[in-house]
């Protein structure tokens, strides 16, 4: 496998709406790759089809080097996927939630326990390790589901609008423990519309109404359009000033 | 395997922490023995009637005594025509008509028989039916005596049929229902909870999060099923003692082989449920597509109505009803000590569905859509 993520000319219709529109686009191992776009532009579409979740209408896909449509199985061993939706267990407490994701992935239990242990170290949490998750701040929901979405060590992760409705103090911690990720190797794929956080990441592709229409580095379409940050390159792209 | 404990294990804590599922696993069952099994008789207690005495003899009126005497009888009104008797009838003042014939002592003393009429109020069906039943048969008994008295005893050997009812030797009909309803509080528990409880994660959301993990389907569906058969075991067996302790129904054959037919039943009825909800996507419709099947699977399952009066294309159908079988079973081994021997072809017969569906409910459910 060399590339993380291999997307050819991939297309989703539902009925006659085109959701995503021949997107072609490869993401490299150990990349934090950001999927920008407005709401409805087809971000959560595209992340599913890659997480496995739904089929593709046609399109040639690889990800972590096996073919989407024959090895997704495969795929699932090697990738982790925190929804829009928070969807860990609300009634099940911290522990119950990463005994559970921890045994489907087949982590030893000794392993576990100590990936556990470190963890809510990491997360300051060990002490509410015995809490419903449905009592918690969503803040901090938000940094578990991610944790836990990487826990059996995936080769990539996929987050979709993770640091949705959350404060900024919370986001700031949230792209740090992406940063530990990313530095342990995990490659990062995660949508956004805070174009702050397009910053923070190595790539960032742009869609807009199911196409892709721009790809490359922050500071390279910086450049291109002539603008100080994100926020504007987002708007010139959204009124559609090429 | 071991992933599959931890997946049980999720699924039991997630059950005894809701808080709803108390009710549903002890009220139940303790309301629907209590009520139903009073409610649901067969037991005729009692008849209203009325007698059109056309004859005015002593014979006529040693009939009315003869009839007013039975418990169940009650002769309220003795009227003078047929119109009467209609119109009390239409009043719903009496459930029976007896009609008395102008010459009915006459021809009881020349020994030819006379005719009676029995008008039924047949809307109140069953009740009606038993009701002239019994009332014919104390006409004939006392028809009987009369040839025999003017025989002066020289004809005394007409022929008694006495009839013997084994099993239920006092025709308690709380008996009779009781293994019925646990029928049905089993068919309930399997078919619902399952279900909504699959396509309760799929409200929630918390499917996907499932879904994106390498969890094999049958582990998903399993561990949807399993804890359900637990506690569906545990109503039977908490059924059994209440209605033990209350009607005194008696268990008269073995156990081991009533709770592993049990175990069979609720693995084809979970499945049922189960295979609906990987179709459906809300409570709403597992709730209405599982009340589609009970409904179904109740009124022709032989609890209410015999299955053999039911139109041969109707019998063919309910070879596929799961309660059909079962109810058949629960009868057989509670109230007759059926062995596995007595019942083997509606156990396996069972037992082939219950596999069938489940892969089914595996097959269709689908990780990717």
């Amino acid at each position: 496998m060399d590339k993380a993520i291999v997307v050819k000319d991939m297309v989703k219709k539902f009925g006659d709406f085109v959701a995503n529109d021949h997107l072609n686009f490869e993401v490299e191992q150990g990349e934090i790759f950001g999927f920008l776009g407005a709401n409805g532009a087809g971000k959560t579409t595209a992340i599913r089809i890659l997480c496995g979740l739904s089929k593709p209408t046609s399109g040639k896909l690889t990800v972590a080097g096996y073919d989407i449509y024959k090895e997704t199985e495969q795929i699932k061993k090697h990738i982790g996927y925190m929804s829009q939706k928070f969807s860990l267990y609300e009634d099940l407490t911290i522990n119950e939630n990463i005994r559970f994701y921890g045994s489907i992935y087949g982590i030893p239990i000794k392993e576990r326990k100590e990936r556990t242990r470190n963890m809510l170290n990491r997360l300051e949490l060990t002490e509410y390790a015995n809490e419903r998750i449905g009592s918690l701040p969503l803040g901090w929901k938000q940094k578990l589901a991610f944790s836990i979405a990487i826990l059996h060590r995936p080769k990539i992760v996929f987050l979709d609008e993770p640091t949705g409705g959350v404060d900024p103090v919370t986001r700031r911690q949230f792209w740090n423990l992406i940063y530990e990720a990313a530095e342990k190797g995990i490659t990062v794929f995660v949508t956004t519309h805070y174009m702050d956080e397009a910053e923070y990441c190595n790539r960032v592709s742009i869609m807009s109404e199911g196409k892709i229409v721009d790809l490359d580095t922050p500071q390279k379409l910086k450049e291109k359009y002539n603008v100080q940050n994100m926020d504007e390159v987002f708007l010139r792209i959204a009124r559609g000033e090429n | 395997m071991r992933i599959f404990l931890y997946i049980l294990q999720k699924e039991f804590i997630q059950i005894f922490r809701n808080k709803a599922m108390l009710p549903i696993i002890f009220v139940l069952p303790l309301f629907q023995l209590l009520v139903l099994a009073f409610a649901a008789t067969f037991e005729v207690k009692r008849i209203d009637m009325a007698v059109v005495d056309n004859d005015r003899s002593t014979s006529s009126t040693q009939l009315i005594n003869r009839i007013g005497n039975n418990p169940i009888f009650h002769v309220n009104y003795i009227v003078n025509s047929q119109d009467e008797a209609e119109k009390l009838m239409r009043g719903n003042k009496i459930d029976l008509a007896l009609c008395i014939p102008r010459d009915f002592d006459k021809k009881l003393n020349t020994k030819t028989n006379p005719d009676v009429q029995i008008l039924v109020d047949a809307i109140v069906g069953n009740a009606a039916q038993l009701g002239s039943g019994y009332l014919s048969s104390i006409i004939m008994d006392f028809n009987k005596e009369i040839l025999i008295q003017k025989a002066d005893g020289q004809n005394g050997n007409a022929i008694n049929v006495v009839s013997r009812y084994v099993y239920n030797t006092e025709l308690n009909y709380k008996i009779y229902m009781a293994p019925g309803i646990l029928v049905i509080l089993i068919t309930v528990v399997g078919m619902m909870l399952g279900g909504m409880n699959l396509v309760r994660e799929k409200e929630l959301g918390t499917i996907e999060q499932i879904n994106v993990t390498p969890i094999q389907k049958w582990q998903l569906i399993g561990g949807k099923l399993i804890p359900f058969l637990f506690i569906g075991l545990f109503e039977l067996a908490f059924g059994l003692t209440l209605a033990h302790i209350v009607f005194g129904m008696p268990m008269r054959g073995s156990l081991v082989t009533l709770f592993g037919a049990t175990s069979v039943y609720l693995i084809l009825v979970l499945s049922i449920g189960l295979f609906i909800s990987t179709i459906s996507e809300t409570q709403q419709q597992v709730t209405f597509g599982g009340f589609f099947f009970i409904m179904i699977f109740v009124m022709m399952s032989g609890l209410f109505t015999p299955v053999e009066s039911m139109p041969m294309w109707a019998q063919y159908m309910d070879r596929v009803n799961p309660l059909y079988y079962f109810v058949k079973i629960m009868r057989g081994i509670i109230l007759k000590g059926a062995s596995l021997n007595d019942i083997s072809k509606e156990f396996y017969t069972m037992l082939i569905f219950g596999a069938a569906v489940f892969s089914l409910a595996v097959a269709r459910y689908r990780k990717r859509n």
